[in-house]
């Protein structure tokens, strides 16, 4: 990776943490509705997203909310979206980033589809999708991973196990020793990585985008951490989480980290932090007010895209 | 004019669809290799290739959700449904994607899927082979729903599907696949959605169906000719649904049988009951019934003769609305 890539990848990382930082704090202040916090994800959402292409297909369920910042989706669409907002809608095809998903694994066999269209029309394009550890549990998770391999689909399954499915333990989840081991029920390879060394999420992406695009097929990642985060700002983990582990686990915190690493390699100063840190906060500034300024969304809405060539009777209440 | 059995006027459709959109994908279980279990994709993988007709793992949620993601890749995947109650697996898909996919994007990507399966009962088959669910398809936001009841529609209804911007999901009614024959428009044909059919003109008793019951509302008709004179009103499209020829048919006669397969309690008959009513309560002189299955599984099929509405049934509820 040249410097320039090296910090163009700290910019995502802070970028994402400091949406996250500023959501929880605009829930509190009510200004956006409940929000599912991906504190100390961003390691594995800028590194993954890192090895690909602007034509590759990003599929996020709602832990990657804001992923589509990394491909300069501006912040307000995400915003919104948290504040039940149709201006939240954005159309997938203008940045290559699905629709976040809400239902557990539901979306990944959307990648495993649009993975193997994308090879039936001969067309380049990799899927990654993203998804938690309780996501391996579902069926839809099978069925779609089972169906990208058979298919020998362009698709990059990245597992976010932060070993907490709500306040359901990975232990709970699985008697597998490790999710990467599901890989082999499947023909496919099972990675399994730091999810807070981003170079490490970066390096496992980049293998995977790259074997998938030579026609090598689905990659399994697992990228293990400990949720060091409530699961959403409606959540109160102390009733479950040992909560001198998540203070150890904060204290290794990703974005720290990898900014101790550009330090030691040279490539970071105080100036570059304070610039990076305020141009994203900036940006945050911007996106609350710009989607506080907007009109309350038209009640017309309630009917304007439920279909294409909607039927005679839908407004009838 | 070609003289076809319902089932081949699906797989007819299906050819000519194929052959004219290059965009249009079938997929399903058994649909390549054995031409799909009622042969209703026969000859598509040898002729299309098996790129176009695409033999799929057997994961029925897995596989519509793979068309919402063929869909964002520039295709128009036709998902066969080996059969109705094997359907119910891919009910996540549909109801949390399928259906609100295009909305969640704000109206900008569309989602024309088309899911095609054969329903209903009477063909002496196990368990869960017989089950008719429109009522779940209809209820869920952002899907269409039409059930042919003769090989002419099964092919215009199919195409009209294909060719639609939105989810469509059509019924295919087994009982009548092979036995349901009739003339079929060569080439191109379609049956727009949201038309009912008089399947027969009458002046004194509307009997609204559709698939299957169609005919068994004809021959209860045909039983009943020197009692009542009665219409038979095809809905052929249950959304978007023709009221106003229901409508028109209620304000000819005033009298109304609505039959399905389906169970009774919240049955497609319970919403035509509903909207006739709202809209036409003054034109009635008697009560709306409903012939219909009822609320248990579907039975065994030493029994199933007991279970699905006969022309006996029928014929019972006219006599009942005359006398």
């Amino acid at each position: 990776m040249s410097e320039s890539e090296l910090l163009e990848l700290y910019r995502r990382m802070v970028l994402l943490r400091t949406y996250d930082e500023r959501s929880v704090v605009y829930h509190r202040q009510g200004r956006i509705g409940t929000y599912a916090i991906f504190w100390n994800h961003e390691a594995i959402q800028a590194g993954a997203t890192f090895a690909l292409d602007d034509d590759d297909w990003i599929f996020p369920s709602y832990r990657e909310s804001a992923i589509g910042l990394v491909r300069g989706m501006p912040a307000e669409t995400i915003l919104h979206w948290w504040r039940g907002h149709p201006s939240g809608w954005w159309n997938p095809a203008e940045w290559n980033v699905a629709s976040i998903c809400v239902p557990i694994a539901t979306h990944v066999p959307h990648a495993a589809g649009l993975a193997w269209g994308k090879k039936l029309r001969g067309e380049s394009g990799v899927a990654m999708a993203f998804f938690g550890d309780g996501a391996t549990s579902e069926g839809a998770f099978h069925e779609g991973v089972n169906l990208a391999a058979v298919m020998n689909a362009p698709a990059v399954f990245v597992c976010n196990n932060n070993q907490w499915a709500i306040s359901t333990p990975i232990e709970a989840q699985t008697r597998a020793e490790t999710l990467a081991d599901k890989a082999a029920g499947y023909g496919i390879p099972g990675v399994r990585v730091d999810g807070l060394d981003v170079l490490a999420v970066y390096e496992a992406a980049r293998e995977a985008v790259e074997r998938a695009r030579a026609g090598g097929g689905p990659t399994l990642i697992e990228a293990v951490h400990y949720r060091a985060a409530p699961h959403a700002t409606a959540d109160d983990p102390s009733a479950y989480i040992d909560l001198a582990r998540v203070d150890e686990e904060r204290a290794h915190e990703c974005v720290g980290r990898y900014e101790s690493f550009l330090r030691d390699a040279g490539l970071l100063t105080d100036e570059l932090v304070a610039s990076v840190r305020k141009d994203a906060e900036d940006l945050m500034r911007a996106a609350i007010a710009a989607v506080e300024a907007e009109a309350p969304p038209d009640p017309e809405l309630l009917f304007t895209h439920a279909y294409v060539d909607p039927p005679p009777n839908m407004r009838n209440g | 004019m070609a003289e076809l059995t319902l089932v081949e006027a699906v797989n007819d459709a299906l050819h000519t669809e194929l052959a004219r959109d290059d965009n249009v994908l079938v997929l399903g279980e058994d649909v390549g290799r054995a031409g799909g279990v009622f042969r209703a994709t026969a000859g598509l993988r040898d002729r299309f290739g098996p790129d176009r007709c695409i033999d799929m793992p057997l994961a029925e949620a897995g596989m519509l959700g793979a068309a919402v993601g063929l869909c964002m890749a520039g295709w128009r995947p036709v998902v066969e449904m080996q059969y109705d109650a094997f359907s119910y697996p891919a009910l996540d898909q549909l109801i949390t994607h399928v259906g609100r996919y295009h909305w969640r994007t704000g109206g900008r990507m569309q989602f024309p899927i088309t899911i095609r399966m054969p329903y209903g009962g009477g063909v002496r088959a196990p368990e869960l082979h017989d089950d008719s669910p429109e009522t779940y398809y209809v209820h869920a936001s952002g899907i269409k729903v039409a059930i042919p009841s003769t090989p002419a529609d099964a092919k215009g209804l199919l195409a009209a599907a294909i060719r639609d911007p939105d989810p469509v999901v059509i019924f295919e009614p087994k009982f009548v696949y092979r036995t349901a024959r009739g003339e079929v428009p060569e080439g191109e044909h379609i049956v727009p959605l949201g038309r009912a059919r008089i399947a027969r003109e009458g002046a004194d008793v509307t009997l609204i169906a559709y698939g299957a019951m169609v005919p068994v509302c004809e021959r209860a008709a045909d039983e009943l000719a020197g009692e009542a004179s009665c219409e038979v009103v095809d809905i052929r499209s249950l959304r978007p649904l023709d009221e106003e020829t229901i409508l028109a048919s209620v304000a000819k006669t005033g009298r109304v049988v609505i039959v399905h397969e389906a169970p009774r309690t919240v049955g497609f008959g319970a919403e035509i009951a509903a909207i006739i009513a709202e809209r036409a309560i003054f034109d009635l002189q008697g009560p709306v019934l409903r012939v219909t299955g009822f609320d248990v599984p579907y039975p065994y099929w030493t029994i199933e003769d007991s279970y699905v509405p006969s022309v006996e049934r029928v014929a019972a509820a006219v006599r009942k609305l005359i006398a």
